[in-house]
C-alpha cells in the first residue's frame, strides 16, 4: 500500500486498523496513506466506517490496534500535537451560534493558541476565500447553509492546515453551494494542501480525489484511482431502461445483450461494452414503451456493484 | 475505560474565554436576571417573615431575619448558578451545538473542556454570589471587611456544584433528566443546609443529613464572615468544598471521555 508515497513524504498513513464496539467490528483491519499534495477519497455506505476511520486519525477513539501517523506525529500518543497542523471540516456544522462570522474564527484560532491579533490579520483573506468577504460582523443566524459551510471550511484553515478531514463537505447543499465549495477545495489542492475526503456523492469523488477507496463493514473493497476503479470494476457503458415493462424485460430480454443487468424498482441498468451498445439500442427502439438512457458508466455503478443496492440504516 | 489523570493544560483557558465572550454579550440582563429570583425570596420571606420574629434572635445569632436570611441567599444563588451552567448551558454546548465536538478537533483536548467549563461555571456562579453580596452591602447588611474573604469562598462553593454538574450532565441524556438533580439534591440543599433558617432547629437525624451536604459547609463559612466573624472549623468546611469539587471534576471527566471519546 506504500507505494503513492515513501513514508518521510505521507501526510498519513494508517496501518493495521481495527477498532470493535460491543463485539461489532467496524473497521476490520484498513491501511492507507496520503501523500502530500492528494485528495482522497473515503467511500462507503452508512455504517462503513468512515467516521470511526476519521476519528481514529484524530485521536479522538483509541483503536483496538493498529498504527497511525498523522503530519509525522504518532497518534493518539501524539494526537494533540498531530491536531495543531489538521484543519476538520466535521459532517454537521457546530458553528458557534453565538458569535458573528469573525468571532467564530477569532475564538477557533485561540484554541490553537494564535494569539488575536495573528488572527484578525488572517481573517481578511479566509473569509475572501470562503466567498464571505464584508461579512466579519454578520450573525450566524442570517448565513445560508451554504455561506455556513464554507465558513466552517475558512475556520478549519485558520491554522493553516497541512492536512484538510472533511467529513462529507457538501452533504445538504444547493448544486451552486456545492459547485462553489468543489472549486474551493481545487484552489487549495492547488496551493500543496492534501485532502482526506469521506462522501456519500460519487460525483464529488470522481471530480475531486486523486484515489480513494471504497469501505464496506469496516474493510477495503476496493482502492485506485477513479477511472482506473471504473476500468477494472464495470463495463464502460451503461443504458438505462425505465417503463412499467422494464422489470419483465430485462427477464426475458436483456440477458441477450447485455453482459450484467440490475433492477431497481421499475429501472433495469444494463451493462454493456462499447460494441454491444448499438445492438442494445436497436433493440430498445422498438420497444416504444420503454424509455432509455444511454451514458458512460460511473464511479456510482462501481459502488452499487461492489456494496449493492440495498439499503443501510 | 480511560482512567488516566486528568491532563489539564493552559488550553483550558480558551475554552473559558470562550463562554466568557458567549456571556459578555448578555451580561447585563443575565446578571439582572440572577439577581431578581433571590432579591424577590431575600425581601419577601426576609421583610414577611422577618417582621413575625422577635428582634435579635438568639438562634440567628443576635442579627435581624433579613440580615440572618441575606448570607444564606448568596450561597443558595452561587449554587443555583453554577447548577444552571454546568446542566442547561454545558449540555447544549456538549449535546445540542456540538460545540465541543468542534474544540475536540483541535490541539483542545476533552480534559482542557471540562476543565475550561468548571471554571467557568464556577466564575459565573461567582459573579451572581457576588452581584447579591454587593446588593445587600449596600442596603447595610454586611458591614465587615472580613466579607471579603466570603468572596474566594464564593467561588469554591461556584466550583463545588460546577463539578457536581458535570458528573450529572456527562449522564444525561437530554435536558428532563435534570428535574431529577434539582429535585432531589439542589432543592433539599435550599431547605436544608441552614439558608432559610438555623440548621439547629431540625431534629438531630435531619442535622447530620444537613451536615454531609456540600451546601451547608458554604453557609457555614460565609454567614459568620458576612457577620464579622472567623468562622468555625474554617479550613475543614472549605478543604471539603474545594475536596468535592475534585473528586467531582475527577468523576465528570472519566464519564465525559467514556461518553465523547468512544
Amino acid at each position: 500500500m506504500a507505494t503513492v508515497a515513501a513514508a518521510g513524504g505521507a501526510v498519513l498513513t494508517v496501518a493495521g486498523l481495527r477498532k470493535s464496539y460491543g463485539g461489532n467490528e467496524v473497521v476490520a483491519g484498513i491501511d492507507f496513506s496520503l501523500a502530500r499534495g492528494e485528495c482522497f477519497g473515503l467511500l462507503g455506505p452508512n455504517g462503513a466506517g468512515k467516521t470511526t476511520t476519521l476519528r481514529c486519525c484524530l485521536g479522538l477513539t483509541t483503536a483496538d490496534a493498529g498504527a497511525i501517523t498523522l503530519v509525522g506525529e504518532p497518534v493518539p500518543l501524539r494526537a494533540r500535537q498531530a491536531r495543531m497542523k489538521v484543519g476538520v471540516v466535521p459532517q454537521f456544522d457546530n458553528l458557534d451560534p453565538d458569535f458573528s462570522v469573525a468571532e467564530n474564527l477569532q475564538v477557533f484560532g485561540r484554541y490553537f493558541g494564535i494569539g488575536d491579533d495573528e488572527t484578525r490579520r488572517r481573517i481578511p483573506a479566509l473569509l475572501d476565500f470562503a466567498g464571505l468577504a464584508g461579512k466579519e460582523k454578520a450573525r450566524l443566524t442570517t448565513l445560508s447553509g451554504g455561506m455556513k459551510r464554507r465558513l466552517t471550511l475558512a475556520r478549519a484553515l485558520v491554522n493553516d492546515p497541512e492536512l484538510l478531514l472533511l467529513d462529507e463537505p457538501t452533504t445538504g447543499l444547493d448544486p451552486q453551494a456545492r459547485h462553489m465549495v468543489w472549486e474551493r477545495l481545487k484552489r487549495l489542492l492547488n496551493e500543496g494542501k492534501t485532502i482526506l475526503l469521506t462522501t456519500h456523492f460519487m460525483d464529488e469523488a470522481e471530480r475531486l480525489c486523486h484515489r480513494l477507496m471504497i469501505l464496506d463493514e469496516g474493510r477495503i473493497i476496493a482502492q485506485g484511482a477513479p477511472r482506473e476503479l471504473i476500468a477494472a470494476h464495470i463495463e464502460p457503458q451503461v443504458i438505462e431502461v425505465y417503463g412499467e415493462d422494464a422489470p419483465a424485460w430485462a427477464k426475458s430480454e436483456a440477458g441477450k445483450f447485455a453482459r450484467r443487468v440490475e433492477v431497481s424498482g421499475e429501472t433495469a441498468f444494463c451493462y454493456v461494452g462499447n460494441e454491444e451498445t448499438l445492438p442494445l439500442l436497436a433493440h430498445l427502439a422498438l420497444r416504444r414503451e420503454l424509455r432509455t438512457l444511454q451514458r458512460p458508466a460511473s464511479l456510482e455503478d462501481v459502488f452499487l456493484k461492489l456494496t449493492g443496492r440495498e439499503l443501510r440504516d | 475505560m480511560d482512567f488516566s489523570p486528568p491532563r489539564l493544560s493552559l488550553r483550558a483557558l480558551a475554552v473559558w474565554r470562550r463562554n466568557f465572550l458567549v456571556w459578555r454579550k448578555l451580561a447585563i440582563p443575565s446578571v439582572l436576571g440572577n439577581l431578581a429570583d433571590p432579591m424577590i425570596y431575600l425581601f419577601g420571606l426576609g421583610y414577611g417573615l422577618g417582621s413575625m420574629l422577635p428582634e435579635h434572635l438568639q438562634q440567628l445569632g443576635g442579627v435581624s431575619y433579613i440580615a440572618f436570611l441575606a448570607s444564606g441567599t448568596v450561597c443558595a444563588s452561587t449554587m443555583n448558578a453554577a447548577s444552571f451552567e454546568a446542566l442547561y448551558s454545558a449540555f447544549s454546548r456538549m449535546h445540542v451545538q456540538k460545540t465541543w465536538d468542534a474544540i475536540l478537533n483541535t490541539p483542545v483536548a476533552l480534559d482542557d473542556v471540562i476543565l475550561g467549563e468548571l471554571l467557568w461555571a464556577g466564575s459565573k456562579a461567582t459573579l451572581s454570589g457576588l452581584a447579591i453580596l454587593v446588593v445587600i452591602t449596600a442596603l447595610g447588611f454586611v458591614t465587615s471587611p472580613l466579607a471579603l474573604l466570603a468572596i474566594p469562598v464564593i467561588f469554591a462553593t461556584g466550583l463545588t456544584f460546577a463539578g457536581l454538574g458535570l458528573i450529572v450532565t456527562s449522564l444525561a441524556p437530554s435536558y428532563d433528566f435534570f428535574m431529577y438533580y434539582f429535585t432531589l439534591f439542589v432543592t433539599p440543599m435550599v431547605l436544608l443546609c441552614g439558608v432559610f433558617f438555623p440548621v439547629e432547629q431540625l431534629p438531630a437525624a435531619m442535622q447530620w443529613f444537613a451536615a454531609a451536604l456540600p451546601l451547608s459547609h458554604a453557609v457555614r463559612l460565609v454567614r459568620p464572615l458576612l457577620q464579622g466573624e472567623w468562622p468555625a472549623d474554617a479550613l475543614l468546611h472549605l478543604a471539603t468544598l474545594l475536596g468535592t469539587a475534585a473528586i467531582a471534576f475527577w468523576l465528570a471527566l472519566l464519564q465525559s471521555r467514556k461518553r465523547l471519546l468512544k
